[in-house]
């Protein structure tokens, strides 16, 4: 794929003209936090951030979104009947998405995209985007992506790369959705050496020094990590506040309730968490995972063991560090992916001397 | 998001749309509701498809389940208690218990609601064809089960299956589902039935008395690599029934349960109902306890 030049002073004239086709999404602070909105006429995208406070997943899974409403007036002859909530799937651009949240949605689409059923909301919203990433040059302390098969300049769940440089943008086209949008936006000029993305390519990932380790994780006996004794010291100090869940890029479990309005209703669904006692009790009063214990425990198992061992796509995780840096306890998945893993190889070596 | 002050692009569809919305319930009138048990605590509703075409897209096999859909109230998962053989209508047996199957309870037939699915694996019944099976069942988990022995039972079905045994208990005579098709079938000689209840002081009860763990030990006949089990109770009744089955000759690639957690899509997305990677609404509900026992017992 083609590799283009964005000289600075063609970068706003060419959003610009992108809103012809487009409804633009972009970086924005807010007080002290960047975070993902739909940018008004004339506003530029904040590209001045290392990553923004929440993951932008709310852009294909909104943290409450309308799926169904009806009618309970009993004069309406659709009284009682649900349908389809009417939605807005014109074409969107989200412009400086991270590569670790950009791969983050491709894990998640593994879930909402399955032989079986396709989750129209997720969907929709997901193919009416197009992702225009921002690769990092000078990426957090907290940065582990590039043990996750993720990584400062990765391309998976982007249409376009961006690399921001003094006086231009150097653009990589990943996706014929991506061509279109620089055809759109009048971006066109090409960059004789592409080889330049390469070693930027390196020297970001040099920068990148935290890594987790989970090249034991696959083989390892589900069971053994399930009743392993570190979960009770990990457990501990967690208040199961939901932080974790609510920030990772990668959670996308949800609720789904009804709320009513005098004679008019919605089926909605909401995020939730695995953290929540609620989550998982049964009308009887019966919980399946009644402890704080527990709750952590299929957390991390979800991550690490039980999506290796379904989708074999790696761990559940892209480095991004969110829970790394907003856990009020400092848990870190880090350290917990090392105690599997190396109980893992440790259960390895008891079998081969024995 | 705030939205922008500017003109919106035209709403156009073009890209492919996902259209087919497996969260849409199937509108349905309630045709028929029974009182089944003596504490009106379970109640059997029978649906009728307001769209004749939903019938034939609701196409299911005995095991699987539904999500029950009420505008307003919300959405519960119940096994499926009419069996595919029977036409015209789904059958479900409701114990009254929450939000939704308390209101559920108070609703009147005429009323429409909805139903979604068929949803969840199914009892084997390729693998079943050719053996003997065992059903096992307490309380009111017996709906899967019904729907199981009535499809066994089909006359195009049959002569499928070798010797059918069926242990059945409940805490009295009038807690059994189904009485009158438990007449019927006890009148067969086609299939085995072993009805028991906890306890009656009816001078008239002329079948079991126990627990179902002792009856199924007492009447079950003895397992061997052509006969398959069968179990759907509470999580007591299960607890001491697989000692028996393990005593009687049942491996555990041969015991077949079907799980319960909380559930919400039913479709394998909102991630509730895990135990391990499996899933109990998509990859279940029905499981070998072989597969159980490689799973974290989360359920």
């Amino acid at each position: 794929m083609k590799v283009i030049k964005i000289e600075k002073s063609q970068w706003s004239p060419g959003l610009e003209k992108l809103r012809g086709a487009f409804r633009l999404i972009g970086p924005v602070k807010e007080k002290t936090w960047h975070d993902f909105q739909e940018l008004a006429a004339g506003q530029m995208p904040d590209l001045a951030f290392q990553n923004t406070r929440l993951s932008p997943k709310s852009l294909v899974f909104p943290q409450s979104e309308i799926m169904l409403d009806y009618s309970l007036d009993k004069k309406d002859p659709d009284c009682n009947i649900p349908k389809m909530a009417e939605k807005d799937y014109s074409p969107r651009a989200v412009i400086g998405i991270r590569p670790c949240d950009a791969k983050a949605l491709a894990l998640v689409k593994m879930n909402f995209d399955t032989d079986e059923y396709q989750d129209p909301y997720w969907l929709n919203l997901y193919n009416a985007t197009t992702f225009v990433g921002l690769a990092c040059d000078a990426p957090c302390s907290t940065c582990f992506c590039t043990s996750t098969g993720c990584g400062p300049y990765h391309e998976e769940g982007l249409d376009v790369l961006l690399a921001e440089r003094e006086d231009h943008f150097v653009a990589k086209v990943l996706t014929d959705k991506g061509a279109r949008l620089m055809d759109s936006a009048g971006w066109s000029t090409a960059l004789p050496d592409a080889a330049v993305l390469d070693q930027a390519k390196s020297a970001a990932e040099g920068k990148i020094v935290s890594k987790i380790e989970t090249d034991g994780l696959a083989a390892a006996d589900t069971m053994a990590l399930h009743g392993a004794d570190f979960w009770e010291d990990i457990s501990f100090a967690c208040i199961n506040c939901g932080t974790c869940t609510f920030s990772c890029p990668t959670c996308w479990c949800f609720d789904i309730q009804d709320e009513t309005y005098g004679k008019k209703g919605v089926r909605m669904r909401n995020w939730d968490s695995c953290m929540f006692p609620i989550f998982t009790v049964h009308t009887t009063g019966h919980n399946p995972r009644d402890t704080k214990l527990a709750r952590l425990r299929q957390r991390f198992m979800h991550k690490l063991k039980y999506f290796v061992d379904k989708y074999d796509k790696g761990i559940m995780c892209v480095g991004c560090g969110r829970c790394v840096r907003q856990c009020p306890v400092n848990i870190d998945i880090r350290n917990i992916s090392k105690l599997m893993n190396n109980l893992a190889s440790e259960a390895r070596c008891a079998v081969q001397g024995s | 998001m705030p939205v922008a002050a500017q003109q919106r692009p035209e709403r156009t569809r073009s890209r492919e749309e996902f259209v087919q919305n497996p969260y849409l319930p199937y509108p349905v009138r309630i045709d028929d509701i029974t009182v089944e048990s003596e504490d009106r605590n379970l109640k059997t509703f029978k649906f009728v498809f307001l769209n004749p075409d939903d019938e034939a897209k609701f196409a299911y096999r005995a095991g699987q389940f539904a999500e029950l859909s009420i505008a307003g109230v919300g959405e519960i998962p119940i096994g499926i208690a009419s069996s595919p053989v029977e036409k015209g209508f789904i059958k479900f047996t409701i114990n009254k218990a929450g939000v939704v199957t308390s209101h559920l309870h108070n609703m009147q037939v005429g009323d429409i609601m909805g139903v979604r699915g068929p949803l969840g694996n199914w009892y084997p019944w390729d693998l079943l064809e050719g053996k003997n099976v065992l059903i096992v069942g307490g309380g009111f988990a017996f709906t899967t089960l019904r729907s199981s022995i009535i499809y066994m039972l089909d006359p195009a079905n049959r002569k499928k299956f070798n010797d059918i045994n069926v242990v059945y208990g409940a805490r009295s005579p009038g807690m059994l589902l189904y009485k009158n098709e438990l007449i019927e079938w006890e009148k067969r000689d086609d299939i085995n039935m072993h009805i028991t209840v906890d306890g009656t002081k009816d001078p008239d009860w002329k079948y079991n008395v126990g627990f179902v763990p002792p009856i199924t030990e007492q009447k079950a006949p003895p397992g061997d690599e052509n006969s398959y089990a069968i179990v759907c109770g509470p999580p007591i009744m299960i607890k001491f029934t697989q000692p028996v089955l393990e005593k009687l000759g049942y491996d555990h690639d041969h015991i077949i349960l079907s799980l319960e957690n909380r559930m919400k899509c039913g479709i394998g997305m909102c991630g509730r109902c895990g135990i391990g990677r499996e899933l109990v609404c998509k990859d279940g509900p029905v499981f070998t306890l072989a597969q159980v026992n490689r799973t974290p017992k989360e359920y």
